[in-house]
Order: C-alpha cells, then sequence, then structure tokens
C-alpha cells in the first residue's frame, strides 16, 4: 500500500480494486474484520485520500469528495455484502457440525404412569360430576354399624356371613375393614341434606386369597340418589347414561332380581357392552336397587316422603372386562410394565 | 342349589327338548342366578350286557384276570356299536358270575375324564370294550367291582341302553339361592319359580302326600333361654317306621339324582332323608330307633356338656347351642348335625324321622360356632317354611315303605307353635311409585297371587298375607319387588334423573388427582399395594423413633405373619419393588397415594355395643361411633433405585438417589401449591447423613409433614435390594390443609433486576438450606430469588469450613434499583448470615 499524493481518479480508482481484490480472498469473519480495517479503517488508502481533502483546491473539492466518498460507499457495501455471505456460510458450517443422530439422543427424563384402576375410579366420578353428582369419601376401618346394621344386615343374617369380613382385634370392638363402599351410603345420608346424590369409589376389603378372578383388596364405587318421587326407572335411566359413558352410545343395562340386604326391590344389572373383543355381549357388571327403607330410617330419613336408588360395582371387573383383561393379579402386583401400558389414559 | 332336571319335570312342565341354557335363561329372570352345570360326562353305547361265561387266566404279575364271553344284544342283533351281539371282554373284577347282568361300554363309549372305550389288546385277548363298575360310571365311589345290576333290583332286557336304565343321562342346572330365598333351595322351590318365569303349570310335591300325623311318642320344646325371644323349636314332627331291610340299595334313579344334586349316596334311609330335603326344602333326620333312649326333649346344652356328632368329632356345646337330647343326653345339635350315639347305620331296621323348624338365629349361631355349615343348616338359616314338615315326614314314610320295605306304625308326634305371617298393608300406588311402572291393580294382585300370596282388596290398598314359605316378605317395598320381578324388570323404563347443581370435586380431591397426575408425569409409576403388614415392618416404618409402634391388627388375617394394617407406604413400595426387581426391572421409581391408620397408643377404638340399625342413633351414640374410628390419614409415599438417568451415548449413568425424592417433594410443592421447609432429619430405617426431614407452616408453627432419604444400607441388604433405596412419604391430607385453597399474588414488577453473588464462608457442618434462608430473611423483601450455585471446600478456606456462593436477584417493584441499593441488601443477608451462623464474606 503506497503512500497517495493527491486525490486523482486513478488512485481513487485503484484503492477501491485493492479493496475489493482482499475482499475476494475473505472467506471468514476473521479475514473479513482484517479486510475492513485494512480498507476502511483510519490507516487505509481511502481514508488517507479523504485527509488529502484539505489540499485540494475548494472548487475542486466537490467532485474530489464525491469521488472518494462513492468509493468509500462501494467498499463497505461490498463489505457488508460479503459480510452476510460469510455469515451464512459460516452458520450453515456450524449447524453441519452440530448435527447428531436424533434417533439416538440421551433421554433425560423417566416415564412413568398412573395405575389404571385410579384413572378408572376419575374417570366415573367425572361422569357423575358431570351430572350434577358429588363425590363422596368414608374411612375404610369402619364400624360395623355403618358397614351392616344401618344397611339392613341382621347379625346374624346369612348375608352377614357370607361378607367374608376381615375383623379388627379385638372383635367387640365391632371395627372392620369395610367390605364395601356402601357404608359411604350412610355417612353420606346423615352428612348432607336431602336431596343427595353421591358416588362413592373406594378400596373395599374380603377375606378371599388372591388368584385369577379374586383379590382381598379391590375397588368399588358406590352411587346413591335419595329424592322425592325416585323410582327404579331413574335408577335405570342414571345406570343407561354410566354405560354408555364407559362403553359407548349402543349400551345398555339388563335388570334381573337379586336380592341385597340394603336395597329392596333389588336386582343385578347386566350391561351390553357393544365394542367387546370377540363381539358385542353382556356382562354382569354389578347390583343395584331401590333403597331400603331401613337404611334411610337409619340416617332418620321418612320413607314414605323420600325414595331413592343405589348402585354399586367394582372397578377391577369393569376394567378387566372393558380392557379385556384376564388375570386380576397384574391389577395389584405392582409390576411397572402393567401400568406402563395405559400410561396417563384408561 | 342343584337341580335335576328329571326331577324338576315333575313337578313342572318343561317344554320339550328343553336345554339346560334354557332353563337358565328361565331361572335368572325371577332372580336364580346360572353357576354352571353338572351331567354324568358318558357317552354311549353303553349297554345291558350278560356275562355267558368266562375263563380264569392268572397273569405274570400275580394278578387273575377274567378272559369273558358277554353278551351285548338280543342273539342273532347287531349290539349298539354295529358289532356283534356277542363280546370278548377282558376283566379284571372278580364279583360276578355267569348269567350276571353287567354294564358294557362298548368301543366308541367316552367315560367321564375324556376315557374313550376301544378294542384293544390286553393279556393276549382283544378285548372288545369294558364291564364297568359304579365308579366308573360315576356312580358312586364303590371299588368293590363291577356293577351288578340285579344288586340294584334291576333285570333289563340284554342290550338296553344303560344310561337310561340307570338315570345316567340326566344332567342338573346349577343356581345360585340369594340368602333371603330358603324355599328356592328345593326343588319344589325352583319348580315354581320357573313356572312364575315361564307361566307353566306347577304341581306341588306336597299335594302328592296325606299327611297322617303320628301320635303317641313323647317329644317335648323346653327352651328356657329363646335367642331374641324366638323358641328354638316352633315345628316338631316325629314318625317311626319299622322293619325296615337294610340289605336294600338305593335304586339307581335315587342315587342319579342325589349325585348330581352333589350328595353322596351312603345308604337307603339316609339317601331318602336327603332325599326328601332337597325335593321338599324340609331338612330331615333319622334316629335309630332302637338306640334311643326314652323320648326326645329339644332344649339348651347344658353349661359343658358334650356331644359325638355325625363326623366323629366330639364338640363342647355353648349354653346357647339347641339341642335334641334323650334320656341319656344331647343326641344332636338341632338343625345342623346329628349325634352318633343315634346314628343310622348298616343293621338298623327301626328309625325314627324328624321333621322340624328350628329358629334360623339360633342354627347360624349354632353353625358359625362349631364351624358346621351343613345342608341343614344352611336351609334353616334362611328359613323353612313351617307348613312343609308334615308332608315331608309323610313322604319320608312313603318312600321308607316303598323302597326300604319298613311299616309305619303310627307311632309319632305333631307340634306346632310357629307364629303366623303378619299381613302387610300394600297402599294403591305404592308399587307404581317405587318402581316407575304404571301397574294395573290387576298386575298387582296377580301376581302376589302367583307367588302364593292372599290378596285382598280394601279400599285404601291390598291387604296381603305371604304364604307360609316366604318369611322374607315382611314389609310392601318387599310386595314392590315381587310385583316388579314377577311382571318383569324388562318393563321398567328408563328415565335420567335430575340431580340439583352440584359443587364439583372438592379442593382435596382435585389435589390428589394433581398430585397424582404431577407424580406420574415427573416420571414415577402408580402402584397400589394391600396395607397388611408384618409387626417388624410396622416397626421399621412406622415411627422415626426407636420403639413399638401402635397399629390396628386384624382379628383374621389372611397370612397370620402380616395382621397390622399399615402405619406406613412404605413396606408396600419395598414389597413391589423386589417383586419388580425379581422380575428384571432393575430401574424403578414408584408411588403410592393411600390411607395409613395410626392408631393412637394406648387408646381403644370402637364400642362393644352398637345402635340398632333400622332407626336414627341419637347425637350421643352418634358421636361415639365417628369417635371410634381410628385416624386414618392419606399419605403419599415415593420409592426410587437403580438409575435416575440410564448410561446413554454420550451420557454416563446418573444413579438414583436421595436427590431423585427431593425432587418428587418438589413435585409435591408445585402441584400442591405449598412451601416445604427441607431439614436435616433422623429416621431410624434411613441413612444417618441422607435423611431430610419436611416441614409446612401452619397456623399452629412449623409441623413435620414427613421425611425423605436413602434407607439404611444395613436393611437394604437384609431386604435382598440394591443398596441405595431412596424413599419419601409425606401426610398428603396435611399438606392439602397447609396449602389452603387460594393462593396469594404478588404484582410482577416491570423493573429491571440486579443480579449479584455471594460467597460466604461458614462451616462443613452447617446446613446450605438454614444459611440460604437467613441471607433471604436478611436482603429483605428487595430479593426477588436465591439460589445456591456453588459449595466450595479446600485450598484457600480454613480446615471444617465450606464457601457457599448464592446468586441473588434483586428486584424493586417501583424502581430501577441501583447497584449500591442490590448490593446494601445482598450485605444486610450476609449479616444475618453472619449473626446465626458465623458467616463470613469470602472475598
Amino acid at each position: 500500500m503506497s503512500e497517495p499524493e493527491a486525490i486523482t481518479e486513478s488512485a481513487v480508482a485503484d484503492a477501491v480494486d485493492e479493496a475489493l481484490a482482499a475482499l475476494a480472498g475473505a472467506t471468514t469473519s476473521a479475514e473479513l474484520r482484517t479486510v475492513r480495517s485494512q480498507h476502511t479503517g483510519e490507516a487505509s488508502t481511502l481514508a488517507r485520500l479523504n485527509g488529502l481533502m484539505k489540499t485540494v483546491p475548494a472548487e475542486q473539492r466537490a467532485s474530489a469528495g464525491k469521488l472518494v466518498g462513492q468509493a468509500r460507499a462501494r467498499v463497505t457495501q461490498a463489505i457488508a455484502a460479503r459480510e452476510s455471505e460469510v455469515v451464512a456460510l459460516e452458520e450453515a458450517q456450524r449447524l453441519a457440525e452440530e448435527a447428531i443422530d436424533v434417533t439416538a439422543v440421551a433421554t433425560r427424563r423417566r416415564i412413568g404412569a398412573r395405575h389404571p384402576l385410579s384413572l378408572l375410579q376419575e374417570r366415573i366420578a367425572d361422569i357423575f360430576v358431570g351430572m350434577g353428582w358429588e363425590v363422596a369419601e368414608g374411612p375404610e376401618v369402619e364400624s360395623e354399624w355403618f358397614n351392616f346394621d344401618a344397611l339392613n344386615f341382621d347379625a346374624d343374617h346369612p348375608a352377614r356371613a357370607m361378607q367374608d369380613t376381615f375383623f379388627v382385634e379385638p372383635v367387640e370392638s365391632h371395627l372392620v375393614l369395610r367390605t364395601h363402599t356402601s357404608p359411604v351410603q350412610v355417612r353420606s345420608l346423615l352428612e348432607r341434606a336431602l336431596p343427595v346424590y353421591v358416588i362413592a369409589p373406594g378400596r373395599v376389603y374380603r377375606t378371599d386369597e388372591l388368584d385369577a378372578t379374586h383379590t382381598p383388596v379391590f375397588s368399588q364405587v358406590e352411587g346413591i340418589a335419595i329424592d322425592k318421587g325416585l323410582t327404579m326407572a331413574h335408577l335405570r335411566g342414571t345406570l343407561e347414561h354410566f354405560a354408555r359413558q364407559m362403553f359407548g352410545e349402543e349400551a345398555k343395562i339388563r335388570l334381573r332380581p337379586n336380592y341385597f340386604p340394603f336395597t329392596e326391590p333389588s336386582a343385578e344389572m347386566d350391561v351390553w357392552q357393544p365394542n367387546a373383543k370377540g363381539g358385542a355381549r353382556w356382562v354382569e357388571w354389578g347390583g343395584c336397587g331401590m333403597v331400603n327403607p331401613n337404611v334411610l330410617r337409619s340416617a332418620g330419613i321418612d320413607p314414605d316422603e323420600f325414595s331413592g336408588f343405589a348402585f354399586g360395582m367394582g372397578i377391577e371387573r369393569t376394567l378387566q372386562f372393558r380392557n379385556d383383561l384376564n388375570d386380576m393379579r397384574d391389577m395389584v402386583e405392582g409390576d411397572v410394565r402393567f401400568s406402563q401400558q395405559f400410561g396417563m389414559v384408561v | 342349589m342343584r337341580v335335576p332336571i328329571s326331577w324338576l319335570a315333575e313337578y313342572v312342565d318343561l317344554p320339550v327338548g328343553a336345554s339346560i341354557d334354557d332353563i337358565h335363561a328361565a331361572l335368572v329372570k325371577v332372580g336364580l342366578e346360572e353357576e354352571g352345570s353338572h351331567d354324568f360326562d358318558l357317552q354311549g353305547p353303553i349297554v345291558v350286557g350278560q356275562v355267558l361265561e368266562f375263563v380264569e387266566e392268572p397273569q405274570s404279575n400275580g394278578k387273575t384276570i377274567r378272559w369273558c364271553q358277554v353278551r351285548v344284544a338280543p342273539e342273532g342283533q347287531a349290539a349298539a356299536d354295529g358289532g356283534a351281539d356277542v363280546r370278548g371282554i377282558v376283566c379284571g373284577a372278580g364279583n360276578f358270575f355267569p348269567g350276571d347282568k353287567v354294564v358294557v361300554t362298548l368301543p366308541g363309549a367316552v367315560l367321564p375324564g375324556g376315557f374313550a372305550i376301544a378294542a384293544r389288546k390286553t393279556y393276549g385277548h382283544v378285548s372288545d370294550g369294558m364291564i364297568a363298575s359304579a365308579r366308573e360310571l360315576g356312580l358312586g365311589e364303590d371299588h368293590d367291582g363291577i356293577l351288578r345290576l340285579s344288586t340294584l333290583g334291576l333285570d333289563p332286557e340284554v342290550g338296553t341302553d344303560a344310561l337310561a336304565l340307570l338315570n345316567l343321562d340326566d344332567a342338573a342346572v346349577e343356581v345360585n339361592v340369594t340368602p333371603d330365598r330358603g324355599y328356592a333351595f328345593s326343588i319344589r322351590g325352583i319348580a315354581r319359580e320357573y313356572s312364575h318365569s315361564t307361566g307353566a303349570a306347577f304341581r306341588d310335591p306336597v299335594a302328592r302326600v296325606t299327611p297322617v300325623a303320628g301320635t303317641g311318642f313323647p317329644v317335648s320344646i323346653h327352651d328356657e333361654a329363646p335367642i331374641r325371644g324366638r323358641v328354638g323349636a316352633t315345628v316338631f314332627v316325629t314318625r317311626t317306621v319299622r322293619g325296615i331291610d337294610p340289605t336294600v340299595k338305593s335304586p339307581a334313579w335315587l342315587v342319579s339324582r342325589l349325585k348330581l344334586a352333589g350328595i353322596r349316596s351312603l345308604s337307603l334311609v339316609v339317601d331318602i332323608t336327603n332325599y326328601v330335603m332337597l325335593e321338599f326344602g324340609q331338612p330331615i333326620h333319622g334316629y335309630d330307633l332302637d338306640a334311643l333312649q326314652g323320648g326326645i326333649v329339644v332344649r339348651r346344652a347344658a353349661e359343658g356338656e358334650t356331644l359325638e356328632t355325625l363326623d366323629g368329632q366330639t364338640r363342647k356345646l355353648d349354653p346357647e347351642d339347641l339341642v335334641i337330647a334323650d334320656d341319656r343326653g344331647a343326641i344332636g345339635l338341632a338343625g345342623v348335625m346329628g349325634g352318633a350315639s343315634t346314628e343310622i347305620g348298616d343293621g338298623t331296621v327301626n328309625v325314627l324321622i324328624e321333621a322340624a323348624n328350628f329358629d334360623p338365629v339360633s342354627i347360624a349361631r349354632t353353625a358359625r360356632r362349631h364351624k358346621l355349615p351343613s345342608e341343614a343348616s344352611r336351609r334353616f338359616e334362611r328359613g323353612v317354611d313351617p307348613a312343609v314338615a308334615q308332608p315331608a315326614a309323610a313322604r319320608v314314610v312313603e318312600l321308607l315303605e316303598t323302597l326300604a320295605g319298613g311299616t309305619a306304625d303310627g307311632l309319632g308326634s305333631l307340634h306346632h307353635a310357629h307364629p303366623e305371617l303378619g299381613s302387610i298393608m300394600l297402599p294403591f300406588g305404592y308399587v307404581q311409585r317405587l318402581v316407575g311402572v304404571e301397574f294395573t291393580p290387576d298386575d298387582i294382585a296377580h301376581s302376589l297371587g302367583e307367588i302364593g300370596a292372599e290378596v285382598e282388596e280394601t279400599a285404601a290398598g291390598f291387604v296381603v298375607s305371604p304364604p307360609s314359605w316366604r318369611p322374607d316378605l315382611t314389609d310392601k317395598a318387599s310386595l314392590a319387588e315381587e310385583v316388579a320381578r314377577i311382571v318383569g324388570y324388562d318393563r321398567i323404563p328408563s328415565v335420567l334423573p335430575v340431580a340439583p347443581p352440584g359443587r364439583g370435586l372438592t379442593v382435596s380431591q382435585l389435589a390428589r388427582r394433581r398430585t397424582a397426575d404431577v407424580l406420574a408425569a415427573g416420571g414415577l409409576t402408580e402402584v397400589l399395594a394391600y396395607p397388611f403388614l408384618t409387626s417388624t415392618q410396622n416397626t421399621l416404618f412406622g415411627s422415626p423413633e426407636e420403639g413399638e409402634v401402635p397399629a390396628i391388627r386384624l382379628a383374621n388375617p389372611l397370612d397370620s405373619e402380616a395382621a397390622l394394617l399399615r402405619t406406613s407406604l412404605i413396606p408396600g413400595l419395598l414389597d413391589i419393588a423386589r417383586r419388580n426387581l425379581s422380575r428384571g426391572l432393575t430401574d424403578l421409581a414408584l408411588f403410592e397415594i393411600g390411607l395409613v391408620f395410626q392408631p393412637e397408643a394406648g387408646r381403644a377404638y370402637g364400642q362393644e355395643a352398637l345402635p340398632v340399625g333400622a332407626a336414627l342413633p341419637s347425637e350421643g351414640e352418634l358421636s361415639e361411633l365417628h369417635a371410634g374410628i381410628p385416624p386414618q390419614p392419606r399419605h403419599v409415599g415415593a420409592l426410587i433405585l437403580g438409575n435416575a438417568v440410564d448410561k446413554q451415548p454420550g451420557q454416563p449413568a446418573v444413579p438414583a438417589g436421595i436427590a431423585d425424592v427431593l425432587d418428587v417433594v418438589h413435585l409435591l410443592e408445585s402441584a400442591l401449591a405449598v412451601d416445604l421447609r427441607v431439614e436435616t432429619g433422623h429416621h431410624k430405617s434411613l441413612h444417618p447423613g441422607r435423611t431430610a426431614e419436611l416441614f409446612v407452616e401452619t397456623e399452629l408453627g412449623s409441623v413435620s409433614v414427613g421425611f425423605a432419604g436413602e434407607i439404611l444400607p444395613a436393611l437394604t441388604h437384609e431386604l435382598d435390594l440394591p443398596r441405595v433405596v431412596a424413599v419419601a412419604e409425606l401426610d398428603l391430607d396435611a399438606l392439602i390443609a397447609a396449602a389452603g385453597s387460594t393462593i396469594d399474588v404478588a404484582p410482577i414488577s416491570g423493573y429491571p433486576a440486579a443480579t449479584q453473588d455471594l460467597s460466604l464462608v461458614v462451616g462443613a457442618e452447617v446446613p446450605a438450606g438454614d444459611v440460604e434462608r437467613a441471607v433471604a430473611e436478611g436482603a429483605g423483601e428487595l430479593l426477588e430469588s436465591i439460589r445456591l450455585v456453588d459449595d466450595y471446600r479446600g485450598v484457600g478456606l480454613p480446615a471444617a469450613s465450606k464457601s457457599l456462593t448464592f446468586a441473588l436477584r434483586f428486584r424493586a417493584a417501583d424502581r430501577t434499583l441501583t447497584a449500591a441499593e442490590a448490593s446494601e441488601a445482598k450485605l444486610a443477608g450476609a449479616a444475618r448470615a453472619a449473626e446465626l451462623f458465623s458467616a463470613a464474606l469470602r472475598e
């Protein structure tokens, strides 16, 4: 780079050519920075040419100024243009370097799951909450009064012995592990103002050994509605609505006579499962009936003024036929592979 | 109840060709649920054969076989399998003679268990069929040899179908009888129900006998301690029959029907008593008349009295047990089981027949007390028709006379003091209001008439007198069920009731759901463990402190080792972890939400006397009931073991530890919007240096809500688990209560933040969390966030000290902070830490 002596067209053109040539050779940001400082910085030829402006006679100053100004602008523009090219190039190169095998990226979070029995209880609760019902709860170690006496189970009636009850020691304390969620019926009637529409999902206990179809600890959902003028038709209507939410629009309910101490009339209910694997079918689902007047009396309700219905079904059993599961043990053993098939959805 | 179809058909018309499924379908409609079906599992050709001759051939194995020529079809005719009329058959039994009529299973026949008969080579002959024993036909347990038809009094034509001859082509349906329907534990009851379902004509077996009241046999009912005011025996009928031929065997039809009904044939007299019990639903007891000493007294057992029952056991009687006694003492547990001293044996020729009606409660208690559920007690507990005792006794007498050669001598007794069933007022419109079907008055009167009730119409409604066999019909609701059942539940329409607007799920219910969802999303898998613990498990995890932990004990646990109800969720999680590990699943993160049972030490729960049912207990009784329920808080527990992060390309494995369960604690904080304070904790079963105790602030001050930490390695070793098992357990109810239901929200400041780092040197033993809290407290409200970013120990620091570096972010609500203001706040924080923990600024 020679020291310019005067602003001449050729000197300016040479300086521009020199800058553009250097620019053409710059392929990285660093080289570009060098080019920028060498050809536009204070020590650059063009800057020094500009510095000669004070030596230019006044009448030529305008044209000289224009000449140098245009040259500097051209170089600056060229650098800017080249810079965006280089940046893009460099970014592309960096991206290429950063590429990884996305099929082998390390996972940092483990995958958890809900238990399908819990999820199913929540699903059932939502169906009833959607109809204005509420979800009631009660203790699992329960007084025999709530579990039996208030539900019209006479102390000496075979129905009471047939419940296969776990008794708490000493047996004279009359505490049991609740054999059904029905004691929550009585608790709800005692605690709430009428009318009452509640469901009670929860854990219950019977002295059955664990096998493919029995477990001593299982879960039920119980529903009870007490109001003026409720009939078995309302019972069927409620069950049918419930069944349709659980099993699809074509689900329906069949009632068969049965006996439960706490309902009269009592019925066994079958549900028509339209989407069952292997074809639509009737499946035994649970028990139901009109609440026995003696149960209402236990809660201080006049059976001539109020009536109502109750129903209950096993959650395990529901899950079993809804999801075509054969072995009850899978639901209780806690093998994580079982729940993980469900993830967060039942 | 098992019901042989041929027997049912005697008392109700069955459609021609009705299948087992058809009969089940009819019975289920009236409430008799299908339980199964039974048959002899035999397939013909099985025919009557006659042994023409045989040759005895001793074998090298010491046995002697008979090579028999057996006629299986009339001379010159083809046998049932199309083969020759005389067959060569090898037989191992030695109890028959030429000329005997026997049962021959021909090639093609199939015996129980899928045992197919074919002509096969054996002992040097081709045996072309088999001569059957009673056992092979499923008729009995007789091992003595083949069945000789003459012993059953039969002399049929050769070639006759033996299945039909011996009633082996019959089958039984089995239905579940609900505990209110004692009368359906009989062919009579089932036939009646079948008639209700189908409308087919019912023929009451009671009508086929003419009861004769025997007289002169002394019987007295002497109940000095009736249970709940009810006399133990209300009906007691006896008859005597003499001169029975003890050598006569039960006829094939009787044996076959009993067998299908699930009762083994024992002897003709016993078989007849069982047969009549099944037919009429009336348990019958037969005594060897000659073994009786004097007359019969029905009374409660005396203190200390014993009785040897028919099963050979000597039982110590309870003063509440009702017994049948003669002059020597108790000879039977009334309605439950007879005694050995008057048992009908091989040589019995004279018998006394008892047909009685006993109080259901008395029988139920005795059967339970002596663990003796019998066919008789099952019926009495559920209620036997008091009107059927006399006809049933007459039926037994009739069968003893016609089958066993006995003669009724007119001796007997008749005691009948059964209370009449009361009538029930059934107001017009009641059934319709309860069932929701517009029944006509005719529907109602007809249905109730159908089940045997007397129905009288009055101005206010029907006055209904239930039949003697329906003691379960006690109120108008039970009558409504009968109407609905007889007309058919199919008539009930479907109407969706409208509930009043509800409150939705409660705050607590929502919080529990969220907790479970957040934990699952946070990588943990939900499990549901059984709540049964051993006392070791309970002691280890029921309390952080040493010593016994009060727990609720079951009186009848499935496993006597695990009789306690859980006081902690950890043991269940450990069991489940072990099960998963045994199945090769080595990295586990589990959680459970469930109740634990935490009685207070030294407190008795429950109560001895309960209020009666069917009436509202008094305020006092109710509060006593509620107070008697032991505390059952809901806990959340977590267990993590193995790797928290697996080894992967570019990622070394990260083993799980306390950090992972503390993460769970932080997840709970965010799920429940509650602030938890982590402090160094002490728990006897957790690692002394890796235990955190968790606290919430409540109106009552700081409350401990649980622990997180690693289980003691010695313990995990003993439990056959990996060395590091991290667990956490918190009282979820307490967390939800502490969270409250609304959240205090501060306005968000838009002014810039000032960030500064603060390094403090403190003693190595000082918990960083405590220092952090001190700095935050001192820094005041300008401090927006504080985070521990470094814990340095070593060169440049005094021994036994550490340098904690916190990243602080300050912000004011109303202005841009100056660096000086931020520094001032920071130093105020440092000053508070200096005051509490002698923390020094590290330059």
